[in-house]
């Protein structure tokens, strides 16, 4: 086991690289990200943002670099000055403390909207059942859907799918969330109460990386914005100097369009 | 003019229908008339309905069917399982095994399997320090009902393989990768959520087979089993009364396929629950019946 390191950077992810064929989709990334730090990564489609955010908890693996997080390298195991790869089921150990929200929100399509948040503590955990019931329904009362915990997926509009989404990311209480553009999937009258979550959890101080396209949401909430084009970062600051007063060209470009 | 006042609308008349009807009543009737005059003794066919000999072919015919099915399941999910692996001997040994038992008649299988005697007569599993694990005349060890047992049920595990890879092909990515998210090793992920959510494209195929099942443990009588076509002939070889005996057999395999069919209706009911809104009261209900529960995993 090594070291958690409780004053360096929560997240560190050093020149990370990964190609698909010949097609390079990201050219070397660095991210720090502290504790209860929000950081939100911009970009035009196909930067490698999503890719990016997939290879923090290993559902893509890297062809180069390295992602820390607590001090330790995740998909891998540090003995001897070399990097190991790890089985499958030790990178689900790692996962446990690193939540994910899906662009596509990817609830338990057989299960209710309870039974998915207690899926975890008790299958993965081995929380007691009762009281990870408990725990659930809190949580989905948190996120304002309590009145629907016996409904299932399919029975939920978007906005309600992924606000159970991010309450059953949130009963494993990881260390740190990852977004995947939670709101793109959704009707557009539907991403405000999915963002009010998020901001809600930001202010609370969980440490979360954002992937969206709501500059209003990084604006308010993000300590620090990402700027990622053609699978590298452009540039990096707080939201008041990267989306007022951006230093490339290639950011102004792309804030014109979006903002526009 | 036109719209100004209600006009009487006509109905198209189904003509066509009206004489497919009559044809048909017409043609069941002429049958119902070719069936009184035919030489056959009714009276005698409740009696061999429940005569004793049938009674054991009834139970051979449903034990041999269940246990083959069970067995068909089993392996076909493991053969699915290596079909989709990344190692690419287990891919191609899969892709074999389904080439090969697909391949083979039925009949043609059991028929092997009961004459294995021929090629190796005796069956031994050394232990690595001496002496045997088992060491037997393949004559003791594969009896007429286990050959059967081995033609059927391998040669549905490659049907089984092909449906289970079909079900877990048809469960969303992203579903796996949000039990990844939440920690979630393979195999929980496979058993919690990617096989339950399977099960609504694998249960229609599979019942469909188990019903084929059913019928196709005829062909054990040919090695001499006595399941429902052998107790029949076991009655008529007395009695010559052959068309009458195999009406007899007849009513038990419409009894048992319905029977599998009302099974397959509550199972597929079950499983589709999350679809179906207001219905899914019913399925959660029927998931918490100890059957259904097992027929889970």
């Amino acid at each position: 086991m090594s070291e958690p390191v409780v004053s360096g950077p929560l997240l560190r992810a050093v020149g990370v690289r990964k190609s698909y064929g010949n097609t390079e989709v990201l050219k070397g990334i660095d991210l720090e990200v502290h504790r209860g730090q929000v950081v939100c990564l911009l970009g035009p489609s196909g930067a490698g943002k999503s890719t990016f955010l997939r290879c923090l908890n290993h559902l893509e693996t890297i062809d180069a670099g390295q992602v820390w997080v607590d001090g330790e390298p995740i998909g891998f195991k540090l003995r001897g000055g070399k990097l190991y790869e790890l089985r499958e089921k030790d990178v689900a150990r790692q996962r446990r403390d690193i939540g994910m929200v899906f662009q596509r929100f990817n609830l338990f399509g057989h299960r209710t909207a309870l039974e998915n948040v207690v899926e975890g503590p008790v299958r993965v955990l081995g929380t007691n059942p009762d009281q990870a019931r408990a725990e659930a329904l809190e949580l989905l009362d948190r996120v304002g859907l309590a009145h629907r915990a016996d409904a299932y997926p399919a029975q939920l509009s978007g906005g309600q799918q992924q606000r159970v989404a991010i309450a059953r990311s949130l009963a494993m209480k990881p260390k740190l969330m990852l977004f995947d553009e939670p709101t793109s999937a959704l009707d557009p009258e539907l991403v405000g109460e999915v963002l009010a979550v998020m901001g809600t959890l930001a202010r609370e101080g969980m440490t979360m990386v954002v992937v969206t396209h709501e500059m209003a949401f990084a604006a308010e909430a993000a300590d620090e914005v990402v700027f990622l084009a053609d699978g590298a970062v452009v540039e990096t600051g707080p939201p008041e100097t990267v989306l007022k007063n951006p230093e490339h060209e290639r950011t102004r470009q792309f804030l014109a369009r979006v903002l526009s | 003019m036109a719209g100004a006042e209600p006009l009487p609308i006509v109905r198209l008349k189904h003509w066509g229908r009206w004489v497919s009807a009559v044809v048909i009543v017409a043609l069941l009737v002429l049958l119902g008339f070719a069936l009184a005059q035919a030489q056959i003794e009714w009276d005698s066919v409740p009696d061999f309905v429940f005569y004793r000999v049938m009674a054991v072919g009834l139970l051979n015919t449903v034990v041999l069917a269940v246990i083959s099915q069970a067995v068909a399941i089993v392996l076909g999910i493991l053969i699915a399982l290596l079909r989709r692996s990344a190692n690419p001997v287990a891919k191609w040994f899969a892709a074999a095994y389904i080439w090969l038992f697909r391949g083979l008649p039925v009949l043609l299988q059991i028929l092997i399997w009961y004459n294995l005697a021929l090629i190796f007569p005796t069956i031994s599993i050394p232990l690595p320090f001496g002496g045997y694990l088992v060491h037997e005349p393949t004559n003791v060890l594969i009896s007429a009902f286990t050959a059967a047992l081995l033609g059927l049920a391998l040669n549905e595990s490659a049907y089984m393989a092909e449906i289970v890879r079909a079900g877990l092909t048809s469960v969303d990515v992203g579903q796996t990768e949000a039990a990844k998210s939440i920690g979630m090793t393979p195999g929980a992920t496979l058993r919690r959520v990617v096989l339950p959510q399977a099960m609504r494209v694998i249960i229609p195929p599979t019942g469909n087979d188990f019903i084929n099942m059913l019928k196709g443990t005829s062909m054990a009588s040919v090695i001499g089993v006595t399941e429902l076509i052998h107790a029949a002939n076991n009655i008529s070889s007395n009695n010559l009364l052959v068309m009458e005996t195999l009406i007899a057999a007849a009513i038990w395999y419409m009894v048992v396929v319905t029977v599998a069919g009302v099974g397959q209706h509550y199972l597929e009911r079950s499983f589709g629950a999350a679809d179906r809104g207001p219905a899914a009261r019913v399925g959660k209900a029927l998931r918490g019946m100890p059957l259904v529960r097992s027929a889970r995993v």
